[in-house]
């Protein structure tokens, strides 16, 4: 009964069933394994960055897959999200409670980062393509050099706040910094764990799997498929774009929080064209449009480089290697063409057993 | 259907990569009993050393020095010693916090018993509150930012840290009157150079230096060409330049202040060292400038004389730079501590460490980088600060 149920399921919803399933069981697997005490320390320890990872790759798709705008300043969107929480994170932790703190520092993430992508978006998106890839480009390099040069604190007489260097703050004495430049905010108390992760990965296919599937979301893929025709039917462009890039810049935010959160010290240098286009890696292999992909593109690549440790020097250099052939292997016509003649071939020996079945 | 398939393959990737980590680490952890056991029974067991920093990338130049520094020091003591007394092993983290603490786990997963690194400051204070939380001792040999050290109780410096090479440089100058007019070029998005920086204009304004230039300083997206920064100098009047910067943006400096004529005294720091090295520079202009730094490859004492002429039979005749000098003592002062009782190799990573840190407040080593050189309760080095000031491609001791 329950199989035929599944038969008769929608495409979608199975294909959603799937998408969480897989999340689903890689925590729980991941959860025995642990709990058996099986996992590596290097293994654990790359748990929350992987969620980190899965959650920007997804939303990137967002902007990327599904509105087909190449982004090029996810980074940016994760640095504004991460050095928000983070300084809500450090302020709120001695005085609230845990849970409040944390839920009020990737609240606050998130809203920056997509008043962020909301001020960026109005001018940029007029733009497309191209032009889009570099303005973005320039805004994430504006945000890591504006927070290098960023000295803030606090101390008996309200907020200092300089961006020159730590001395024109003027603080007093027992003042406390809590950015320092380019030493950025050192000293956080590490809260981020592999559950919070998992739930805010659930959490950002949840609100961009719905959003896809929504009238919303057609609008969306309309505009990438053909903006005149679009247009022409009365969609109103700058308003599913605005809310396209938007929700793509509070997810982006969001995992800057928890990737904030799982370090003692936080430097805007990490977050600088090379990670955006790390993360652009993720989707561009994982498949533009197909969020499963992402999730696992994001999660293998991560672990790939570690995996590679024992080669030493060569690491970079096989990870080159094997990002070439992933490429090509998931993305070339030719690949797909013989996949499918392997995989149709794989479904010729079940089906002529079956009828061996029958027969005898 | 096709979605199904892939969604299963999926789900076996997953598990896969899951379940394959797991087995590495049931691996590493029989390979942890196993050796725990046969170190029991021997009386001349290794102590598994751990090093971390960036051996690619653009930070790759400090990471090998460092990483053949310590390499050289563990063969020296091995080859005495007649046995395996330390293995090393280094990892690399790209100069990046999040890779440095996958380094460390990797490392934590072989059994590593002490920490010698990171490189830099950004990775060591993520790996730092790490071994806070692991009860791991750690001695960085060149991560200098004060934040670092006062992590935790069990953390280590090998180096001096900023504010003090700020302060220290401040007060040397005043003291032996090099400048009336004071010229800084810096790196404002380098903790190193900020560091620096900040201690020594709190300095100098006590001391009642006359600054002229404060804010010519660059950035690493633009340091590729500092003739702006020189030029704001030149047109103050500066008499003296102090750079808190590494060596290759030094080098820079000093070409584009060799092409509009300007020829102020210029006083670096220990990033400086190594100046002498980059490729394609000629070494003349570097004459007459001046360093504050711990070690010199030209020294002529000893313990110097046998680290240069080693490392150089070492590494294809490569003069070692303070890096590798603080790299090299770092595995010494191990091993005095490992002479002197302190610790023995059948101890567990936090039994060491416990012990380490004990004897490294109480002990006095000396090193390449100095005599006498002994460590405070927040793990912070006190040793002597030496002025070198460079003439015809050698360092020479200023008095």
């Amino acid at each position: 009964m329950p199989l035929t149920r599944l038969k008769n399921m929608k495409k979608s919803t199975k294909s959603k069933i799937i998408t969480y399933g897989i999340v689903i069981v890689f925590y729980l697997v991941v959860q025995i394994l642990s709990g058996a005490g099986l996992t590596s320390s290097s293994f654990e320890g790359q748990l929350v960055p992987i969620c980190a990872y899965v959650v920007l790759a997804v939303s990137l798709n967002l902007t990327v897959g599904f509105l087909g705008e190449l982004s090029l300043g996810h980074a940016g969107f994760m640095s504004a999200g991460a050095f928000s929480g983070v300084l809500v994170w450090t302020v709120l932790n001695q005085n609230a409670p845990t849970w409040l703190a944390v839920l009020l520092a990737f609240i606050v993430g998130g809203c920056v980062a997509g008043l962020f992508g909301f001020l960026i978006g109005i001018p940029v998106l007029r733009l497309s393509g191209d032009y889009l890839a570099i303005v973005t480009l320039a805004f994430g390099e504006i945000i890591k050099n504006v927070i290098n040069a960023c000295y803030l604190g606090y101390d008996s007489k309200g907020i200092h706040f300089s961006l020159k260097d730590a001395a024109s703050m003027g603080l007093e004495a027992d003042g406390t910094t809590l950015i320092n430049g380019a030493m950025g905010i050192t000293r956080i108390k590490t809260v981020s764990t592999f559950t919070i992760g998992i739930v805010l990965v659930l959490l950002s296919l949840f609100v961009i799997i719905n959003l896809i599937n929504s009238r919303a979301g057609r609008a969306i893929t309309a505009i990438r498929d053909n903006e005149i025709a679009a247009q022409s039917v009365g969609i109103n462009l700058t308003k599913y774009k605005l809310m396209a890039f938007v929700t793509s810049a509070v997810f982006a935010g969001l995992a800057g929080v928890l990737y904030g959160l799982n370090y003692s010290s936080l430097v805007a240098r990490r977050f600088d064209y090379n990670t955006s286009i790390q993360i652009l890696v993720f989707v561009v292999l994982g498949g533009m449009g197909n969020l499963r992909g992402s999730i696992i593109a994001a999660a293998l690549l991560t672990v790939l480089p570690e995996m590679l440790r024992g080669l030493d020097d060569y690491r970079m250099l096989i990870y080159a290697v094997v990002l070439i052939v992933m490429m090509i292997f998931n993305q070339s016509p030719q690949m797909i063409a013989w996949r499918k003649r392997i995989a149709e071939r794989f479904k010729g020996f079940r089906k002529s057993d079956a009828k061996k079945k029958e027969v005898a | 259907m096709k979605k199904f398939v892939s969604g299963m393959l999926a789900a076996v990737m997953a598990l896969s990569l899951a379940a394959c980590s797991g087995n590495n680490s049931s691996d590493t952890s029989s390979a942890q009993d196993s050796q725990a056991s046969t170190s029991e029974g021997a009386s001349q067991a290794t102590i598994k050393l751990g090093g971390i920093g960036p051996t690619t990338g653009g930070n790759a130049q400090y990471g090998n020095a460092v990483k053949n520094g310590e390499q050289l020091a563990v063969d020296e003591i091995n080859a005495a010693a007649g046995y395996t007394v330390f293995e090393l092993k280094f990892e690399d983290d790209e100069s990046d916090p999040e890779t440095a603490l996958n380094a460390y786990n990797a490392l934590k997963d072989w059994g590593m018993q002490v920490l010698v690194g990171p490189v830099t400051s950004d990775p060591s204070l993520n790996v730092a509150s790490e071994c806070v939380n692991d009860n791991m001792f750690m001695l960085t040999p060149s991560a200098s930012a004060e934040d670092v050290a006062l992590t935790g109780s069990n953390i280590f410096q090998m180096c001096f840290t900023d504010p003090n090479q700020g302060v220290v440089s401040a007060n040397y100058i005043a003291d032996n009157n090099l400048g009336t007019k004071i010229g800084i070029i810096y790196d404002s998005s380098d903790p190193y150079s900020t560091g620096i920086y900040t201690a020594f204009m709190a300095q100098a304004q006590e001391l009642g230096l006359n600054i002229v230039v404060s804010d010519a300083s660059f950035t690493a997206d633009n340091k590729s060409d500092l003739s702006t920064q020189v030029t704001k100098c030149q047109e103050a009047g500066a008499d003296l330049v102090f750079l808190p910067i590494y060596y290759n943006e030094a080098s820079q400096v000093l070409i584009a202040a060799d092409r509009i004529g300007y020829e102020p005294t210029f006083f670096g720091c220990d990033g400086m060292d190594g100046i002498l090295g980059v490729e394609g520079f000629d070494t003349s202009l570097a004459d007459g400038l001046m360093m504050l730094c711990p070690f010199s490859a030209f020294g002529d004492d000893e313990t110097t004389t046998t680290f240069v002429s080693a490392y150089k039979a070492a590494y294809n005749d490569e003069t070692p730079n303070q890096f590798a000098a603080d790299a090299y003592d770092c595995v010494y002062a191990i091993y005095q501590a490992l002479q002197d009782g302190a610790i023995s190799p059948d101890m567990s990573s936090s039994e060491m460490c416990d012990a380490l840190t004990t004897a490294f407040t109480s002990m006095t080593f000396n090193g390449t980088t100095g005599e006498g050189q002994t460590w405070d309760e927040n793990g912070m080095i006190s040793k002597e600060p030496k002025v070198y000031i460079i003439e015809s491609g050698a360092y020479v001791l200023a008095d």
